[in-house]
């Protein structure tokens, strides 16, 4: 569209400046830009339903806030998720804004949304068990295989591809698959 | 004056206190991490090799928060980079134990059960430090650990109660580890200012909470609790063993060459 070239706009009145669209429908074009960007290593999810998004609001100086919590205090993809909601924020034209790390309280996987946890089953992570005791022992609930839904299942490492899985294994359809872990 | 009352008054710390307090606590998992590490591409099978990368990353993690936040107290403009790679042996804080090396599985095993026990008690007790970010910070590896705990220990339980030949190596690696262990409890003017404002907690009052820990999963991995030698490191005050150099010339390779390099 010939209006939206780079010449076009150097040619609009000096001073005209596009219209600055109000608080809630910055937020929710926020949110909407938010739920399009996906977890880079569980593409089946976003990260609003991953539950890292803590809030989208904006400031008395007219600044939107974002504050996301990072899942493990490792975990190499905080700082790319971070870009990739700098570049969505961008395209959303909801500028300014500034994105804060949040720590406290500490993310847990009982944030994640319940389409979330559907999602992440139907591309063959088990979600996280919900609320479970973090002793020392692992947890003695057993886990059901996503392929088959045995039950007869093992852990085979308690650290996976990522610092937020498991590894485990079926005996019955003797295929390995992952496990969200609880924290 | 009597014994007590100077005893009851810590002495004055030279410095930024909070600033050398979260410096320790940040390289315990700077160093660890980095030892860490050194078993990518080299574990016994793929699943060790994961766990033990990954628990390397938490670490790594953990270190960062907490060398940012020693260079923001400090206010000298000094990044968690700076810290991590530009300091000298001396400046480094992180308790003996962890510089230690890696030796063979079972005894990276150990040394990790020895040191996760003392991370959960202390992060455990550190959530309600009077300073807020300490707390978080806390609060967020508090849950990792968990983790790393449960690893551990399950794999010295293995080997514990294992073959013989993996009995005697673990017990062995034990004996040689254990002495490393008193430094972690031992209190000095740095730890006493941080107990006194609310900071940190006691080390004298960790010391039976990680005993039990530890005891119980001597117990269940059928090794003997080796006896204590009144001898204390002090890699905390910068007091390193042998080992260190040999760490910080690997992990400052790239910086100290290349100074300022980034990818």
């Amino acid at each position: 569209m010939s209006a939206t070239s780079p010449i076009a706009q150097r040619s609009q009145a000096p001073g005209a400046c596009p219209t600055t669209p109000d608080a809630d429908a910055r937020i929710a074009a926020a949110w909407n830009a938010l739920t399009g960007v996906e977890d880079p290593e569980i593409p089946a999810l976003n990260i609003v339903e991953l539950g890292i998004v803590r809030f989208a609001e904006v400031r008395p100086d007219g600044v939107l806030g974002v504050g996301l919590s990072p899942t493990y205090t490792g975990c190499p993809a905080t700082e790319y998720i971070e870009a990739l909601v700098r570049d969505a924020l961008d395209a959303a034209h909801v500028s300014p804004f500034a994105i804060t790390r949040v720590l406290q309280p500490a993310w847990s996987s009982d944030w994640i949304s319940e389409e979330g946890r559907r999602k992440l089953a139907d591309y063959g992570i088990v979600p996280p068990p919900a609320a479970a005791s973090l002793g020392r022992r692992a947890n003695s609930s057993p886990i059901a295989c996503p392929r088959c839904r045995s039950t007869d299942t093992e852990c085979t490492s308690q650290f996976g591809s990522t610092p937020c899985k498991s590894l485990h294994r079926c005996r019955d359809c003797l295929e390995p698959f992952e496990c969200f872990k609880c924290i | 004056m009597s014994g007590a009352a100077v005893a009851a008054q810590p002495a004055p710390v030279p410095g930024n206190p909070l600033s050398r307090y979260a410096l320790r606590l940040g390289d315990l998992p700077l160093i660890l991490g980095q030892r860490l590490g050194e078993w990518v591409g080299h574990a016994p099978v793929l699943e060790e090799d994961l766990g033990l990368a990954n628990i390397a990353l938490d670490l790594i993690g953990q270190a960062r928060l907490l060398l940012t936040y020693a260079g923001e107290v400090e206010g000298a403009g000094r990044t968690e980079d700076d810290l991590a790679f530009l300091r000298d042996p001396s400046d480094y804080l992180n308790p003996t134990l962890v510089e230690q090396p890696n030796g063979d599985f079972g005894e990276t095993i150990v040394r990790q059960v020895l040191i996760d026990a003392f991370q959960l008690t202390l992060y455990e007790r550190l959530t309600s430090s009077a300073d807020e970010r300490i707390a978080a910070i806390a609060a967020k590896a508090v849950k990792e650990t968990r983790y790393h705990l449960r690893y551990s220990s399950s794999w010295l339980v293995r080997l514990g109660d294992g073959t013989l030949e993996s009995h005697a190596r673990v017990q062995s690696s034990l004996e040689r580890l254990w002495r490393y262990t008193v430094e972690l409890f031992e209190e000095d003017d740095l730890d006493r200012d941080m107990t006194a404002r609310g900071v940190a907690p006691r080390l004298a009052d960790l010391r039976a909470a990680w005993s039990t820990r530890i005891d119980e999963i001597l117990a269940e991995a059928t090794l003997a609790r080796p006896r204590e030698l009144p001898y204390s490191w002090f890699g905390k005050r910068g007091e390193h063993s042998e080992h260190f150099g040999y760490i910080l010339s690997d992990m400052q390779y790239l910086q100290r060459a290349h100074p300022g390099a980034r990818w």
